[in-house]
Parts: structure tokens; C-alpha cells; sequence
């Protein structure tokens, strides 16, 4: 597995993406970081990048690279190897190149200007929505065959959980306003890693908003230790399930 | 007969001699023990200065009716233990200075204090410590007294058992300054005092208001520092006060204020700092109130200017990082906002004059909403209350159409603060 996980990792490093998208990242945050008297802008700023690019580069990287390596994985699979070594060589290969270059990105400059416990959530939630995108991506590259229709698959997803899906609770909020809705809120953010990444990070910052009534359910629920351990269980629970189900797939499908 | 010029010089002897036997007859008692003390206090005589030296007095209800000094030396202990009220002062010209009281007894009939002044003129107290009481420094009635350096410490428990630090009815032309109040009810709470002055006071971690007034018109309040009191500061029913260089800070919870500002009108507040407050202002019923250069950050909102407000200028000031910087109910504001710093701006600046040539909103959308549905919180920042904001933003339709900035700022304001930061 170690060999094959290096030859995945050489491949990744070899068509230069992953460092166009780490300098990218770098820039970005040196940037927000440069650009702002007070980091904890920049660290709002910084947080759009991880709840849209980060998101949405991993699912579309992760996608294309399963598709062009599709022949690679034929090769492999005619190999004496077994599909989990095939399966989770790609899996890790994909996801340690992205981590890696989420936490040069953003990681390293958020620890140079803000190093607090806000920017420590904002890149822990980072590193965890890169994983959770990338699983996502091999769940939907390995359903469909067809290239298209998977990046089409891949895109939607994306779009589902960044826009749809806040729609869907914005509109469930105004339809049934006149019901009590918090506790409702904790389970919306539950079922979505983006909202919870947010959430996560917000609690932190935005402490004095949320502690007005509004916020009471979320900063108790967030804000407790075992919130927080939900939240986080959450967040695992929502990268692990798709891989393994992906690999299940992968595992009895026809190549 | 007696002719007028017999009963002038008659007049003027008499008064001297007074004069006289007031400066020369003024002695110093010192006591040292419990039983000397209240033997000087029953035998002194006006101007007398009475000396207390270190040591533990238990009294209660100790009365001086005459203008003598009571005077601490290193600091002497006068114990209530819990059965009544320490010292009441019925007299005009005295001086109480440099001795800790405490142990003051709760009771819901009278409010018992360390120390009560009463329908008394011209009174210093001044270098005392309070530790342990009911209320702290108790005035009533009383008119151009100084309360200067005192330390208030209370131990609270719940609002009803706990008084106030400092605590002043029907007052007038008043000096409070240097004092320090924490964990009392209300830190300074003032109630029909008027042309007094408020200054360097710190009012920490009350449990209730850091500063309540009502009812106290024309008084000034400057270089305060009021932080973590359980509901902040409020202040209502009030004309003519001036705040300038107090600090707001702290102040998290639902029913938490900076600020509460309700029915206030004619005035002032200016190069004081909001920050890190639920709600740094809120202003309910205010009229005529200019709010100028003042600093509002990290707050969850900013300012929130109910529908009630007329008339008042929000001008030149700094709002900085902010999760909200404007909220309000209503679509009609007939307020002035104007040469404010927003950092949430977007707008540019071609003539380079300092000025952001196009509006700034800022109510936005999203604000409008959660005070609809606050359960939207949940949505805080996200990809899609910020398109909601944009939308909103080029095209205004929920958000009250002149609530607005039309000469943003492009760099902040240096705001003169405070020089006196205790934490």
C-alpha cells in the first residue's frame, strides 16, 4: 500500500495543481492577513475561502483525479493487489496532498498572525471539510462512470451544501416561524458540514452576537464541551461514512 | 435706648468670638479603643477632628450630627456585623476619610449603608474602603458633597439581597470621582441628582448596572470605566447629560447593554468606547442626543437605534468589527447618521478626499431578518445571508430606505481614549 500510496502521491505532485493551489491558498492569506489592521478580519475573511474554495477545489480535484487515474486503478486492479490497497491508496493520496497543502495555505499563516483558538478551529474545520469533500468526491466518482455526469455530480453536491441547503433552512424557518425552532437549528447544522464548520469557528468569534437571545440554544449547545464534542463527532462521522461507503462500492463494482 | 451702631459691633463680636471659638477650640481627639470612640463622637464639639487609629471597632448606627472630621489613621476597621447601618452623617461640613467599614446587615424595610448622608451640605468622604456591605456610600438629600476614592467590595447573591455601591436620591451638584465599585447591585446609581459630576470611577462586575440614573438632569459623566456588570449600564428619563471618555465593555447577555440608553434627550455623548459588548447601545426614546466620535467594536451590535428616536446625530464615530453595526424595528428613521468609519464598507474613493463616494447601509438584511426569525442566527456569515445582504444592498427593499451613510469615511478616526484603564 505504501508503494502505491507513493506513486499516487508522485502522480499528484507531477501535473502541479496541488502547488498552484497551496501558493494560491498562501497568497490568499498572507494577503487578508497583510491587507487588515485587525487579524481577526482577516480570520473572517480567511473563512469564506474555507467554506467555498476549500470545499469546492477538494470535491473537484478529488473528482477529476479519480477519473484520470481511472485506467491507473484498471492497471492496479490487475495487479495481486486487493481493492481496499487500491481504493484507499487513491483515498489517502488525494486527501494528504490537499491537507498538506490546506495547512501550508492557511495553516502556517494563521499560526504566524493568529494564533488563537479561532484560528486554531478555523483550521482544524478547514483540514476537516477538506477531507469530508474529497470522501464525497470518491462516493460520487465512484456511483457514476461517466465523467460528466460525475463532476456534474461533484459540482452539485458542492452546490448543495454551500447554497441549497441554507436556502432549504432559510425557507423551513419563515414557512414554520411560528413554531419554536431552536432546537430544530442544532439538528439543520448537524445535517450539513459547512454549517457546522461555520458554526464551529462563529462560536468562537462571534461570541457577544450569539449571546443575545437569539443565540442562547447555540451558545449553550456550541458552546458546552459536549457540544462541542457532538459537533466534532459530526464532522468525522460525515467524512468517514461516504469513504466507507464508496469503498463498498468500489469494492464489488466492475471496473 | 439701644442704637444700631451697639447692636452691629454687638453682632460682629458675637460672631467673631464664634469664629473664634470654633478654630481656636478645635481640637484633635485620638482614640484608639471602641469605647473612646463613641465618647468623642457623643462629647466632640463643631471643627473638632477626631483621630481613629488602626485597630477593629464594632459599631452600629453611629450618628454625627456636628461638623467634625472623623479621620482614619492606617486604615481602621469599624465592624456592623451584620445588625444595622455603621455611620450616619446628619450635619453639613464633615469629613469622614480613611477607614474601612464592613459587614453591613441586609434588610428589605431600610436601606442600611456603611455610610448615610442625610439632608447634609458641604460633606467630603473620601479614602474609605467598604467591604462586605449592604450599600456602600448611601446620599440622600444632600447637596454639594464630594465622594472621592473610595473603594466599594461587595459579595452578591441575587438582586434583591444585594444594594448598590454608590447610591445618591435627590441630590445635587455632587463631586464622585476615583471611586471604585464591584460586585454590588448597581455600581453608582443615581435618582433625582442633578448638576453633578461623575469622573474616573470604575464600576466593575455588579451584578446588575455598572451605572443607573434616572431622573438626573444636566450632570456629566466622563473617563468611566464600566465592565462585566451583569446588564451593563442603563440610564433613562434623563435631559442634559454629558458622557464623554467612559469605557463600555464587556457586557454579554441577553438583556446585556453597553448602553441602554431610554428616554434621554439634549445629550452628549462623545469619545467614548463600546467594545465587546452583546448590544453596545441601545437607544430607546432618545431625542436630540449627539453621538459622536466614539468607538464601537466587537460588538454583536453595534448600535440599535429603536423606531421611537428623533433627531439624534451619529457622527464621526468608529465602528469596528462588529457582527452588526446598525439594528432597528421600524422603516421611518429620522435620525442623522453621517462621517461615520464603517469597516464593513465596500465603496471607493476616486477623489481621494477621504470620503467614500457612494452610501453606506448599515442595516443589513440579514439584521432585518433574524430580528423576524431569530432561529436564522444559524446562518450567520454563511455564503447565503451574505448574497441576501448584496441583493439587498444594491436594490433596498426590507431594510429602511434612508438609514444610511452618505459620506462613509475611509480610514477611522484616532479616537482620544480613556488614560485610565484599571484591568
Amino acid at each position: 500500500m505504501k508503494k502505491v500510496l507513493k506513486y499516487v502521491l508522485y502522480d499528484i505532485l507531477r501535473n502541479r495543481f496541488v502547488i498552484a493551489y497551496t501558493l494560491l491558498l498562501l497568497l490568499i492569506s498572507l494577503a487578508f492577513f497583510g491587507f487588515e489592521v485587525n487579524p481577526g478580519k482577516g480570520v473572517i475573511s480567511l473563512l469564506n475561502i474555507n467554506l467555498i474554495v476549500v470545499p469546492l477545489v477538494s470535491i473537484i480535484f478529488a473528482s477529476t483525479h479519480f477519473y484520470n487515474s481511472y485506467e491507473f486503478l484498471e492497471l492496479l486492479a490487475s495487479q495481486p493487489l486487493s481493492r481496499k490497497t487500491i481504493f484507499f491508496s487513491q483515498y489517502l493520496g488525494v486527501s494528504i496532498s490537499l491537507l498538506m497543502a490546506f495547512l501550508i495555505g492557511v495553516g502556517l499563516p494563521v499560526l504566524v498572525y493568529e494564533g488563537t483558538i479561532t484560528g486554531f478551529r478555523l483550521v482544524l474545520t478547514g483540514s476537516i471539510l477538506t477531507l469530508i469533500f474529497v470522501s464525497l468526491a470518491f462516493l460520487s466518482a465512484v456511483i457514476t462512470r461517466d465523467k460528466a455526469k460525475g463532476m456534474g455530480l461533484a459540482l452539485a453536491i458542492w452546490f448543495y451544501f454551500s447554497v441549497v441547503y441554507d436556502g432549504l433552512v432559510l425557507s423551513i424557518f419563515l414557512n414554520f416561524s411560528d413554531y419554536p425552532m431552536e432546537k430544530a437549528t442544532v439538528l439543520f447544522s448537524l445535517l450539513n458540514p459547512i454549517d457546522l464548520a461555520r458554526i464551529l469557528v462563529l462560536i468562537k468569534m462571534d461570541v457577544s452576537a450569539l449571546m443575545g437571545i437569539t443565540g442562547a440554544v447555540f451558545q449553550s449547545f456550541f458552546g458546552s464541551a459536549s457540544g462541542l464534542a457532538v459537533s466534532l463527532t459530526a464532522l468525522i462521522v460525515w467524512f468517514i461514512s461516504p469513504v466507507l461507503v464508496a469503498f463498498s462500492k468500489f469494492n464489488k463494482k466492475d471496473l | 435706648m439701644i442704637n444700631l451702631k451697639n447692636i452691629l459691633l454687638l453682632i460682629i463680636t458675637f460672631s467673631l468670638l464664634q469664629f473664634y471659638a470654633l478654630n481656636v477650640n478645635a481640637r484633635i481627639i485620638k482614640v484608639q479603643k471602641q469605647s473612646e470612640l463613641l465618647e468623642a463622637l457623643r462629647n466632640a464639639k463643631a471643627g473638632d477632628k477626631i483621630w481613629v487609629y488602626e485597630g477593629q471597632y464594632q459599631v452600629n448606627n453611629l450618628l454625627i450630627n456636628k461638623p467634625i472630621e472623623l479621620i482614619g489613621k492606617n486604615l481602621p476597621i469599624f465592624d456592623g456585623l451584620y445588625k444595622g447601618e455603621i455611620l450616619t452623617i446628619k450635619s453639613d461640613n464633615v469629613v469622614v476619610s480613611g477607614i474601612q467599614f464592613q459587614h453591613v446587615g441586609v434588610t428589605s424595610v431600610i436601606d442600611w449603608a456603611a455610610i448615610k448622608v442625610i439632608e447634609s451640605r458641604n460633606v467630603l468622604i473620601e479614602k474609605n474602603k467598604i467591604i462586605d456591605c449592604y450599600f456602600g456610600i448611601y446620599l440622600s438629600a444632600s447637596n454639594n458633597c464630594t465622594v472621592d476614592n473610595n473603594e466599594v467590595h461587595g459579595s452578591p447573591s441575587n438582586e434583591q439581597n444585594t444594594g448598590n455601591g454608590i447610591h445618591f436620591w435627590k441630590c445635587d451638584s455632587l463631586f464622585v470621582k476615583n471611586n471604585f465599585v464591584e460586585g454590588q447591585r448597581d455600581g453608582l446609581y443615581f435618582e433625582f441628582v442633578t448638576n453633578t459630576t461623575v469622573e474616573r470611577n470604575v464600576s466593575i462586575r455588579n451584578i446588575r448596572y455598572g451605572l443607573h440614573f434616572m431622573f438626573s438632569h444636566k450632570n456629566s459623566y466622563a473617563y468611566n470605566t464600566f465592565d462585566s456588570n451583569g446588564a451593563g449600564v442603563a440610564v433613562m428619563y434623563t435631559k442634559f447629560v454629558k458622557m464623554h471618555h467612559n469605557i463600555f465593555k464587556n457586557n454579554w447577555g441577553s438583556a446585556a447593554y453597553g448602553i441602554l440608553l431610554k428616554d434621554i434627550t439634549d445629550s452628549e455623548i462623545e469619545y467614548n468606547i463600546f467594545d465587546n459588548n452583546t448590544m453596545g447601545a441601545l437607544l430607546e426614546g432618545c431625542n436630540r442626543i449627539n453621538i459622536v466620535q466614539n468607538e464601537f467594536k466587537h460588538n454583536g451590535v453595534a448600535m440599535r437605534i429603536q423606531a421611537n428616536c428623533e433627531e439624534n446625530t451619529i457622527v464621526n464615530n468608529n465602528f469596528i468589527n462588529n457582527t452588526f453595526d446598525i439594528a432597528t424595528n421600524g422603516n421611518v428613521v429620522s435620525n442623522t447618521l453621517d462621517s461615520n468609519y464603517w469597516d464593513k464598507y465596500e465603496g471607493y474613493d476616486l477623489d481621494k478626499n477621504g470620503i467614500g463616494d457612494i452610501n453606506y447601509r448599515p442595516v443589513s438584511l440579514f439584521s432585518t431578518l433574524i430580528e423576524r426569525m431569530p432561529q436564522a442566527m444559524m446562518l450567520l456569515r454563511s455564503f447565503t445571508a451574505t448574497l441576501l445582504d448584496k441583493i439587498e444592498k444594491v436594490i433596498p427593499s426590507f431594510t429602511p430606505e434612508n438609514l444610511k451613510d452618505d459620506r462613509p469615511l475611509m480610514l477611522p478616526f484616532k479616537i482620544i481614549t480613556s488614560d485610565y484603564d484599571p484591568l
